[in-house]
């Protein structure tokens, strides 16, 4: 990692936690589909990161958001459990001939279909991880599940149109 | 020794994990006992200042809305004044002389910087704090009814646990017929909560008001909690089933009044030292 990225790195951190602090904390939609748009800094960090300081900064990030939730561990703790996955799960998903160093698994690098792949199921996990830990329990199941997917639609939908937005202007620079 | 540290090695991703992990349970239990203080939540200075100023943007396009709850409010206190000092006459002497029992609860006024309704565990943030005389444990109502408990408070802010948290549990009466019942919050509508306890011999109706019982020091008597709006009751249950709609309007809090009761330390110390537990939360 050079310069440049972690400078690039510590700036979306900052947006992307103001934005959901700010913002997004008062979003809810059909009173069940919350966005947490924040874990798009965590699945957008360069692919060659090492697992503990991936899950590092996912308790990182997770911590801070909590603090603002008043829901002390609760986002840490999913943030956690996505990050110790989300490298085996790139693995799963290297295209022919593997990634470029330092290179980003955003949107740009290898089109929609794939990057709705990769984001998907890390998006769900963390959902259903958070939902069922502030339940504390698996009563009411059917609502915390609608919950879960109705929420993971809203992030998904978010951080692809956060993509469009600002990850792929430089490719035009 | 060399292959222990080997194996660590090997494995340390899934140890970090783990170690991540089971701090993050120790917080999250940390957290919901029931009067852990901790620093990290909103109410914690640059939080709660960060809070305020989001709060003070959004509070302009709100103003129409409070005007009109104050002033209705204002209108309401007048009339009870006015109540009051037709009835006086009637009022027993003994007791009015009693400044202490007169000035029993006292009120401050906060305004809420922070606010959800829509997880299961809710929480409010507020801009008072132990500078203001704010102690936990405090209750908190709007102008409508109970709103909740003052959980941790710093110099400027306090965190107040919400009615919506599925862990409070308000003692309550049914206004009509004064069976005491509890009131709890299942989780899911925002707008709605249970009534436990009640007895099946007791004869509840639609449209019954629920109020606080008054018999821990924490709320005082009489304050609504919410009207009964369905009614269950189970072939072998021995209690009833009960939904009401909460009278305060949790998704529409701006300003909340905290009770202080000056008496508290006297009557607690007296349940104490009597041997009473208060079991009925």
């Amino acid at each position: 990692m050079n310069n440049r990225t972690i400078i690039f790195q510590i700036g979306s951190f900052i947006a992307y936690i103001l934005i959901q602090v700010i913002f997004l904390r008062n979003v809810v939609l059909f009173d069940r589909a919350f966005c947490f748009i924040y874990i798009g800094f965590l699945l957008f960090l360069p692919v060659e990161t090492n697992r503990p300081l991936l899950m590092v900064m996912g308790f990182l990030a997770g911590l801070l958001v909590d603090i603002f939730y008043d829901s002390l561990g609760i986002h840490a703790a999913a943030c956690v459990l996505i990050m110790f996955v989300r490298n085996l799960w790139l693995n799963l998903l290297t295209p022919q001939g593997g990634f470029d160093p330092g290179v980003i698994p955003s949107l740009r690098l290898n089109g929609l279909r794939w990057f709705v792949m990769y984001v998907t199921p890390l998006i769900v996990l963390h959902h259903a991880a958070l939902f069922f830990a502030e339940a504390f329990g698996f009563h009411m199941f059917g609502f915390t599940m609608t919950k879960v997917l109705m929420s993971s639609l809203f992030t998904l939908v978010a951080i692809v149109i956060a993509q469009i937005l600002f990850y792929t202007t430089r490719k035009g620079l | 020794m060399q292959r222990l540290f080997l194996f660590l090695y090997h494995y340390r991703a899934f140890i970090i994990f783990l170690f991540l992990e089971i701090l993050c349970l120790w917080l999250i239990v940390q957290n919901n006992t029931y009067q852990g203080a901790s620093f990290f939540n909103s109410s914690n200075r640059l939080v709660g200042g960060l809070m305020q100023t989001s709060g003070s943007i959004s509070d302009y396009f709100r103003l129409g809305e409070v005007n009109e709850t104050l002033a209705e409010e204002n209108a309401r206190l007048r009339r009870e004044l006015s109540q009051m000092e037709q009835s006086v006459i009637g009022l027993d002497l003994t007791r009015l002389k009693d400044y202490e029992f007169l000035n029993k609860y006292d009120f401050i006024a906060a305004e809420v910087i922070n606010n959800s309704t829509r997880r299961a565990t809710n929480y409010i943030t507020i801009n008072r704090g132990s500078q203001d005389g704010i102690k936990p444990n405090m209750a908190v109502i709007d102008d409508y009814g109970v709103v909740g408990q003052v959980k941790v408070v710093s110099k400027r802010f306090a965190v107040i646990t919400s009615i919506l948290h599925t862990n409070v549990r308000v003692s309550s009466r049914l206004r009509r017929t004064g069976d005491l019942c509890t009131t709890q919050w299942d989780g899911v509508d925002g707008d709605k909560a249970k009534i436990e306890f009640l007895p099946r011999h007791v004869s509840p109706q639609v449209g019954d008001t629920i109020v606080t019982s008054g018999y821990n020091a924490i709320f005082p008597e009489d304050i609504p909690v919410g009207i009964i709006s369905e009614i269950n009751l189970e072939e072998n249950s021995l209690w009833y089933d009960i939904t009401i709609d909460l009278s305060a309007d949790m998704n529409a809090l701006s300003y909340v009044y905290l009770i202080k009761n000056n008496l508290k330390i006297e009557q607690d110390s007296l349940e104490i030292s009597a041997g009473a537990q208060v079991i009925n939360e």
